[in-house]
């Protein structure tokens, strides 16, 4: 790939200690960036709040999915077994107008499907908010990026970042004590 | 620690509090191992040249395995006489294993979801084992129900799918709520369990040599890059599942246990059976963890820093308390049906199980699941592995006895003398319960050599270091720097 269609997609540093990259995450967040991420090997506890990030609103998508599973099992059981096949077992009532009365024989399928649906709800919700599967990064051209599933943390501050600036987001990162800065290209 | 001397204002009075020495905490990852060896060492067991002993274990196992296909063929083209069923033993071997299987399965997500609520750090390096553990359980316990209709090819009118012969599903049915409770467990449970995988998957894709992996792993990781950003989101999905699956595995065993609670058979009839049955459940999955996980262990030496002797301790404490609740089901049943509910034919059932045709079953189970266990009360017992695993071993064929006692000899002597029956399992239906087990342990030893054992994201954020907070033992430039930052948190 020719030098001129390389397109600059971020800087990143390495840091070696969950404290070091909390400290330096606090940094960035005061410094006022936005583009950017700490990747970790793990979850690190109290980042959210060291990167400034909100609540993930991950929770009120899954009450949705759940709240359409219970109305699906209800109109599931209800609408086929008062209306469109109504069978009289156990002598309870199989109409519209007395069935109410003898629902709690359907609340298991009401409850699984509740479940079913708030799971679908969380896991679909979190790979697409997360904009995976994405096998294509700029960030995997980065050899030391690999690290980054074992046991380096790393800050990458990307260039549509507003205060983005080559020469000064790198000064900038250094400060904070990270190595390896290094800019990361869309091609290789 | 020393002494505390507290001084109230003006010297008035003074309070001398003693403390006692400051327990000490048992490292949840033994000799203080880095990060770099942990994902070394897990990731290392799916990257190495396979051992001898795997092919062993492996080509011992795969052929019991194939009794599963062979003997269920046989039966599909039999038809469901081949096994031993007959009136009035209309339910025999193929529920008790069903029941036994899914039972089994229950630890997993116990482990994986209520410990995790529970904040029971110590679940990180078993969950993954005990969840691959759960599903290939359930495959095996799915298997009954499917083949016992007789007709396999028409077991999709299990479910509510308009058909030409205008067939449909009795909602009011506990088989029904079975059902949609199995097959919500075993989606929920591929969902958690991949969920989990996910970030393991990237650590094995960006360490991978070959062409076939890299992609193999990079595409089932789905191009995780483990930034915060979706961190967040995947924490948030973590423990939305974990508290979805607790309800439901609640729930499957419960809605198991319906199939014979709301029945009017004596000895079936009774209140008791959800929470006892859950109970079970988790008792002798956590069993069946440990049967698996103890020789895990032996194979891969490694492992022994991440499930250590804490572990086992743990779980067979978990083994003692279930065990426990088991024994007590077993006796508040004896009493309500022979002391106090004074109804005839309920008393005239636990009098048959107890001293009946299939009395040494019920002697077996009592044995096995209430008096062995009691063994974990004594610490020595806890900490020794060739124990712990015997004590396991008559767990695991107590639990099956007791569903064994429950569904046979209920059926064998119920109402009328005239209608008793005894029942033989066909030697079909003793091999094909033989073949599950190969089937079991064949996919489990798959799993462990294709996939990371040990949930190697989640073992990591378990150790001290972890914590941004935390203050290594030797001074450290990068923590010295920010004093006061650590101190606002």
């Amino acid at each position: 790939m020719a030098e001129s269609t390389k397109r600059l997609h971020a800087i990143g540093a390495e840091f070696d200690t969950t404290s070091a990259i909390y400290h330096a995450a606090e940094k960035v967040r005061d410094a006022g960036y936005t583009n950017w991420d700490c990747h970790t090997p793990f979850p690190v506890h109290g980042m959210d709040k060291a990167m400034g990030m909100k609540k993930s609103w991950l929770s009120a998508f899954v009450f949705v999915c759940g709240l359409t599973g219970f109305i699906t099992g209800l109109l599931l059981v209800t609408v086929t077994s008062f209306g469109l096949y109504p069978t009289i077992v156990n002598g309870k009532p199989n109409d519209w107008t007395h069935g109410a009365g003898a629902m709690q024989f359907f609340f298991p399928v009401m409850y699984e499907l509740t479940i079913l649906f708030s799971a679908f709800g969380a896991v679909f919700g979190m790979i697409i908010r997360n904009g995976l599967p994405k096998f294509h990064h700029p960030l995997f051209n980065w050899s030391r990026f690999a690290k980054a599933t074992d046991d380096k943390f790393f800050i990458i501050i990307e260039s549509s970042d507003p205060m983005f600036s080559e020469t000064k987001t790198k000064a900038f990162l250094d400060s904070l004590g990270g190595k390896h800065i290094t800019p990361v290209f869309d091609h290789e | 620690m020393a002494d505390i001397a507290h001084t109230s204002k003006g010297d008035e009075c003074e309070v001398v509090l003693h403390c006692p020495p400051e327990l000490k905490k048992i490292p949840l990852v033994n000799h203080d191992r880095s990060f770099a060896w942990i994902t070394e060492n897990v990731a290392s067991i799916c990257e190495e040249k396979t051992r001898r002993y795997w092919w062993i274990a492996f080509l011992l196992f795969t052929p019991i395995a194939l009794l599963v296909p062979t003997l269920l063929s046989y039966q599909v083209a039999n038809g469901v006489g081949v096994w031993g069923e007959n009136q009035p033993f209309g339910w025999a071997w193929d529920i008790t294993n069903f029941v036994f299987w899914i039972g089994i399965g229950h630890a997993g997500t116990l482990i994986s979801a209520i410990l995790f609520l529970t904040r029971q750090k110590w679940r990180t390096s078993i969950n993954r084992a005990a969840e691959a553990m759960t599903l290939f359980a359930v495959m095996c316990a799915a298997l009954y129900p499917g083949f016992h209709v007789g007709r396999f090819w028409k077991a999709w009118y299990l479910f509510p799918i308009p058909n030409h012969m205008a067939l449909w599903q009795n909602y009011r049915s506990p088989l029904l709520w079975d059902v949609f409770a199995v097959s919500t467990y075993f989606t929920v449970s591929v969902l958690f369990w991949y969920v989990g995988l996910i970030p393991d998957l990237a650590t094995l894709r960006d360490r991978a040599k070959s062409k076939i992996k890299q992609w193999g792993y990079g595409l089932a990781a789905l191009g995780w890059r483990g930034g915060n950003r979706h961190w967040q989101h995947y924490e948030m999905a973590y423990l939305i599942l974990a508290g979805l699956s607790t309800p439901l595995v609640l729930s499957v065993h419960s809605i198991v246990s319906f199939d014979f609670a709301t029945s009017v058979i004596p000895g079936w009839h009774t209140t008791i059976f959800p929470p006892y049955f859950v109970a079970g459940a988790i008792f002798g999955g956590f069993a069946m963890v440990l049967t698996l996980m103890l020789p895990a262990r032996l194979f891969y030496p490694q492992l022994d820093d991440m499930i250590t002797r804490n572990h086992v301790d743990k779980m067979a404490k978990i083994i003692l308390l279930t065990g426990s609740i088991v024994g007590y089901a077993y006796l508040m049943e004896l009493f309500v049906a022979l002391v106090y509910a004074g109804n005839f034919y309920e008393y005239n059932a636990f009098y048959n199980r107890a001293t009946g045709w299939y009395n040494w079953h019920y002697i077996t189970m009592m044995t096995c699941n209430v008096i062995i266990p009691q063994l974990f009360w004594s610490k020595r017992i806890r900490h020794n592995y060739i124990w712990v695993f015997v004590i396991c071993q008559f767990v695991n064929a107590g639990m099956w006895f007791e569903r064994f006692v429950i569904i046979g000899t209920t059926l064998a002597q119920d109402f009328l003398p005239s209608s008793w029956g005894h029942y033989t399992p066909s030697w079909v239906e003793v091999f094909t319960f033989i073949g599950t087990f190969g089937m079991f342990i064949s996919l489990f030893l798959l799993f462990m050599r294709f996939l990371p054992m040990i949930t190697i994201f989640e073992v990591k954020a378990v150790k001290p270091e972890a914590d941004p907070h935390h203050e290594p033992d030797h001074s450290h430039g990068e923590k010295a720097a920010h004093p006061k930052e650590a101190a606002a948190h």
